[in-house]
Formats: structure tokens, sequence, C-alpha cells
């Protein structure tokens, strides 16, 4: 990124950060986490402890970082090298993103920029100008990318509360600032379990490694009593529901499933994966000494809030979580594709100098889709 | 430490204090060396630890025979405690570790039993206290099933590779694991396993007892069987093939599939200088990046842990596992392609 473009980045966040204090905070427990910041163009600087608010917004203002973590894990000393920290416990932690949903609008709103020659064109494998493999894809995530993430939202809460036991109150959903949702759970039976767990409870939540017997099917001498009945709890409620459609029909589809056999099951259990596991990315849940973007940071990658959604259901992040002034800027932008934010559209804009609000050219400048005029 | 009946110590030997259980029967070690009576059960004992080394579950006295079960009892009890003495006294490790895991899973058949004995409720309780003692797993009876915390469940599911065991083909209702009394011990195999070991390993070593010495050089040519040589073919496991080839395309290898690769090379034995070299035609390649990155893979920079290749289950979350059929057994990609002599 040239000069001019960090500069222009940092005097807005650097304000944004000034008079929104309010929605920085620093997370329960502070003396147990570690925080750590990246500041533009710049690596990582990690195993930082903070005392209060007082001293996160101060490491705000003196480095003006494009992007602040903090760790979901508690240690008796965040600040020292990691296998001297004393790791006690981390909170359950969930990643859901629009780019992992497999989404048929993604390739409307995704552009591929070549790291060589910098041509902006539509979603392709190499550059359709210099023809080099070294692309970088960025999308700017449409009303269906937020939607088809906040049911993978739902999804998880679902399970959580109905199959884990976990309280509705210690589960809370923030958008990430960028493409989707960070859930974090507090206070579980899971506080405490290691690595190697939380991967097999993602597995569970992403229904991975199912075997055709956990619902009834078996390689041989199959019978129709051992299928979930359509009320049951957990997965096998879950799977009835889906693949049984309704009471009537179970009866007749176990039939079916039966003639087709245990090969043709597995099979039937893969398609169903797609629709009722939810997408979560498994890296995040099992990493217990990640660092986690901070609540009320701005994210680089888009110049929006990752802030708490009190109403998923009717959240707008394009609406809520846009906290950048509204003063004009002149921005060269090669934006092919249309955006909204705080209610406002903008683009397409092909190659052209255009001045628009700051919120507008930030988001465009961190897409890397505008550079300051 | 649980109060327990001699029934109980016959069954769960492992559970008394030794040196007090001797002591209490009025015995010392010396007499089992010396009193032809008594030397029988040195005998016996060692023919626990054979059966045990060959992978069986030695055959005890106590089952079906209730006529005999007064004298079986301590005979029971003290053909385990000579058993220590006699590993003790030949340093074997091997077959410490054969014997424990045997011992386990003979413990397992009683507890499981115990579990599901629905006409004495005490023998229950007893079996759901020791696995509450020994593992710190709180059981609960709920209706047939017995019940722990997921959390719980976890801790010791991860050690098994069955896709049984996953979390995903278990009953899961409000926080909690369904089982049989039958899983709820296999649950525990292998950290009764680890008990028993620890208990052996942390005895204290006698010096040779007179009459002992022929069971114990048996012992020593026997664990000799299980010394094993291992060979390797060299081919890489498809994962790592798959990981190279996407690089080798230009595509943009996710950061675990990185990982995976670079930890899996330098386990190899390859240095950071020959791997780098794998990562130019990535989409975000950046040399100082990845000399960084994989430095600190290997140790040589940041912390100094030196990062092992992730298991087989874990590559299996992430997306980056390709199995084959050589792949069957392994558990971890740098096990492709060995096999014992």
């Amino acid at each position: 990124m040239q000069e001019a473009d960090i500069k222009f980045l940092e005097d807005s966040f650097k304000k944004y950060y000034f008079e929104h204090f309010d929605l920085i905070r620093v997370p329960e427990r502070t003396f147990e986490r570690e925080f750590g910041y990246q500041k533009f163009n710049s690596g990582m600087t990690r195993h930082i402890s903070i005392k209060d608010d007082k001293e996160l917004h101060l490491l705000f203002m003196q480095n003006i970082p494009s992007d602040v973590y903090c760790s979901n894990a508690y240690y008796s000393f965040p600040n020292l090298p990691m296998n001297e920290k004393d790791w006690k416990e981390a909170d359950l932690i969930f990643d859901i993103d629009a780019k992992d949903l497999n989404l048929s609008c993604r390739e409307n709103h995704t552009v591929s920029i070549c790291n060589e020659c910098k041509q902006v064109s539509k979603i392709s494998e190499h550059c359709l100008k210099c023809n080099s493999t070294k692309i970088e894809k960025k999308s700017l995530p449409c009303k269906n990318c937020i939607d088809s993430s906040k049911t993978e939202v739902s999804k998880l809460s679902e399970i959580l509360i109905d199959d884990l036991a976990i309280d509705q109150e210690n589960i809370h959903v923030y958008f990430s600032g960028n493409e989707g949702f960070h859930v974090y759970v507090h206070g579980s039976q899971f506080q405490q379990i290691g690595s190697r767990e939380r991967s097999e409870l993602a597995d569970y939540i992403m229904f991975n490694g199912i075997i055709p017997e956990t619902f009834g099917m078996k390689k041989f001498k199959p019978n129709r009593s051992s299928f979930p009945d359509f009320n049951e709890k957990g997965w096998r409620g879950r799977f009835s529901k889906q693949v049984f459609s309704s009471k009537s029909k179970r009866s007749k589809i176990i039939s079916e499933l039966l003639v087709n056999g245990y090969s043709s099951f597995q099979k039937t259990l893969d398609n169903v994966s797609e629709n009722i596991g939810v997408k979560i990315d498994p890296n995040v849940t099992m990493d217990i000494h990640r660092i986690f973007r901070l609540p009320g940071s701005i994210n680089s990658k888009s110049g929006l809030t990752k802030i708490l959604c009190k109403n998923l259901t009717k959240f707008d992040p394009y609406s809520e979580a846009s906290f950048l002034s509204d003063e004009s800027v002149e921005v060269f932008a090669n934006c092919p594709i249309e955006f909204s934010l705080k209610n406002k559209k903008f683009g397409p804009f092909i190659n052209e100098k255009v001045t628009v609000p700051t919120f507008a050219a930030v988001y465009m400048v961190c897409k890397k889709l505008a550079t300051i005029a | 430490m649980l109060a327990l009946g001699q029934d109980e110590i016959a069954k769960y030997p492992f559970l008394a204090d030794a040196g007090q259980y001797l002591k209490d029967k009025g015995f010392t070690l010396e007499q089992f060396g010396s009193d032809p009576d008594l030397k029988q059960l040195v005998d016996k004992a060692f023919e626990r630890i054979r059966v045990a080394a060959n992978g069986k579950i030695y055959k005890s006295d106590l089952i079906g025979d209730q006529v005999s079960k007064e004298a079986a009892l301590p005979r029971e009890v003290f053909s385990f405690l000579l058993a220590i003495v006699l590993l003790k006294l030949s340093g074997m490790h091997t077959l410490i570790k054969r014997f424990a895991l045997a011992e386990a899973r003979r413990a397992e058949k009683y507890l499981e039993k115990d579990l599901a004995n629905i006409s004495d409720e005490s023998k229950k309780e007893l079996a759901i206290r020791i696995i509450d003692d020994l593992f710190s797993i709180q059981v609960e009876k709920l209706d047939d099933y017995f019940v722990i915390t997921v959390s719980d469940y976890l801790k010791h599911s991860i050690n098994f590779h069955e896709r049984e065991w996953k979390l995903i083909n278990r009953h899961v209702e409000n926080g909690q694991v369904f089982l049989t009394p039958h899983e709820t011990v296999r649950l525990i195999r292998k950290e009764l396993g680890t008990y028993i070991n620890s208990k052996i390993i942390n005895a204290k070593t006698p010096t040779m007892i007179p009459g002992f010495e022929d069971s114990v050089n048996k012992l020593v040519s026997l664990s000799k069987k299980f010394i094993t040589f291992t060979v390797t073919t060299g081919e890489y496991p498809p994962c790592i093939k798959h990981a190279i080839e996407e690089l080798e395309k230009g595509e943009n290898l996710p950061h675990s599939g990185r990982f995976m690769l670079g930890a899996f090379l330098l386990s190899k034995g390859q240095s950071v200088e020959q791997i780098a070299p794998l990562f130019k035609n990535a989409p975000d390649y950046n040399e100082r990046v990845t000399l960084y990155q994989l430095n600190h893979l290997a140790g040589t920079s940041g912390s100094g842990t030196q990062y092992i290749c992730p298991s087989c289950e874990k590559l299996k979350t992430q997306d980056l596992c390709f199995a084959i059929p050589e792949c069957d057994n392994i558990i971890n990609p740098l096990q492709f392609g060995k096999k014992r002599k």
C-alpha cells in the first residue's frame, strides 16, 4: 500500500478511535489476556498485557494500529513468550465467514487484483492483463452473504444451546468487521479443554466424520427400528427433519434408504452435511492461543468495526458497523462492483476520480480498489 | 483412598497398598522365595506377566468357582503384587507397559460388570466411585445409560481413532454424552493402563530376593521378543503430495496446509533453506515471511518450540487429508510407509 493511502487510513482510524473510546473496552479479566496489534505495512506485535481501558486507549493513540487483537485464552503471565505464559483456560470461539459458504453470489461481487501489475479484473485464477498467477481476491459481500452467515450463526446457537447446554446469555455474537461473524461462549464446561478436544467439538458442529451406523444404517442386516425418530434431540433429530421432511414420509423414506444400501447412505450423509452442518472455520475453534480481533476495533480489510450484534436478525453491518466520518475525499477508484454503506449507494467506478465520503473511501482503499488522489 | 473389601482388592489389586497388604496377611517377600508352597505363587505371577506380554488377559481364578473363593482371593492379590516385584527386578519397561495394559483390561471387565449390576447397588456405586476417584469423571445413571459431561467425554475419547468414538457419532443431549456400561469403562482403558503403569514405575525396586532369580531371568529373555525394527519406504503420504502439487500449480494452499508441509519436511530432516523454495509459486509468496515462518516451525527462532506435523485426525478436520489404503492404521503422516520388522 502506498504512503498516501496509509496516511489516509491512519488519520481516519485515529479519528474513530479518539471519538469512540466508548466502544473500545477491555474484556473481562483483562490482566489475564494477551493483546496484540498490527500497524499498516508491518508485522504483528503481540505478547502484550494491558491493565485497563486507559492503557488500551493509549495503545490505540500511540500506535494507530490497523488491527488490534486480544486472546480468548486466560494466562498467568500473558506478556511472556508462549510456553511460559501458563495457559489457564480459554473461551470457546467460532468464526463464520461468508467466503467459506460456497455461495453462488460470490462471483458477482468478487474481483481479482494482480499483485504484479495491479490490474483489477472479474474473478479469475490469473491476471487477464499480464497472465501472472499472483492474484489476490477481494470481495464486497452482499446482503445474501450476510444473511447466509446469519443462518449459520443461528444453526450454531441452536446446537450450543440444545446439545451442549450452553446458556443463551453466555453466547455473544459479533460482526467480524468484514465478511462474517465471531461467536464467543463464556463460562461453559469447555473452558479448560485443549486443542484436540476443541477440534472434535468443531467436527461435531460441522457434522464431520459421521458414520451411517449413527443414524441406524448398519452394514449387515439393517433394520428400520434403529432409524431416528422425527422428534429426537440432537443430530438424529436434525437429520430426521432434513431427510424425512415430515413425520408422514418417514416410513416411506426409511424403506428407500434400506433398499439403496449402506454406501448410498454414506452419500446421503455427505449431501445432508452440506445443509445441516454448521460452516465454521475449525482452525479458529481449535486454536487455544489465538489472539482474536478485539471488539470495538476496526477491521483493516474493510474499515468497518467489529461490533456486538444485539439483534442478529435485524442487524445490518453496512449501516451499523460503519463509524467513520462523512467528510468528502477525492480518490482514484477502480471498483467495478456497486456497494452500499450507511444507506448510500456507491459505484461502480471504472478507473475514475471521484469524491466520496471518508467511510466509503476507506472501504475501497482497504479493499485495494481505490487510492488517494 | 477407597476402603476396599477382600473381594474388591482381588478385582482391583492396583488400588491396594502392596506393603501394607503383605504385612496384614503376615508375610514377607523373602518367604515367597523360600517356602515351596508360597513359591508356586511366584510362578503364577510369572505366568500372569507372560500372558499379558502376549496381549491376552490373564484368566482369573475368581470367575465362576465360588467354592474356592476364600482361598482364591488372596492368591489373586499375591500374584499381582509378586508380578510387580518381578517386573521391577527385571527392569524391563516394555513388559511393564504390556502388563499394565492387560491388567487394565482385566479390571475393565470387572468394572463393567459392577456398573451393570442391577441387583447390587453397592457394586455399581463402587465402580462409579473408582472412576471418579481415579479419573475425576462424574458418571451418573440415567435410565439404561450412564451419562458424563461432553467435556469429560472429549478428554478421553480423543485418544481413540475409531470413528464411532467421535462425538458426532454419540448420543449427545443437554451437555452430556450417553454411554453403555461397556463404553463407559472402555473410555478410560488407556488412563487405567497409564495409572497402573505409573504405580509400577513409581514402586520401589527391592534388592534381589533369593528364589526369584529364575523368574526374573526368564522375564529378561521374554522381553527380547518384543524389540522391533522399523523400515521406511521414503515415499510421501498423499496429504503431503497434494500440498506440494497445489503449491507447484500456484494454488493458494491454506496456512494450515503450509504448516503441515513445513513441519512434516522439517521432521524428515530437511533444512529451512531446502524447504523454502517450495512456496515460491504461492500467490502471496514473500521470501522474508516464508523464512521467518519456517524458522519459527523449526524452533530456530521465536519461542524455540519445535512444531510437529499435525495428526491425521486434525488434518481431516482441516480438509487436508486425502487418505489412500496405505494410510490405514497410521495416526500421523510421519508414520506413513513405516513398517515393523
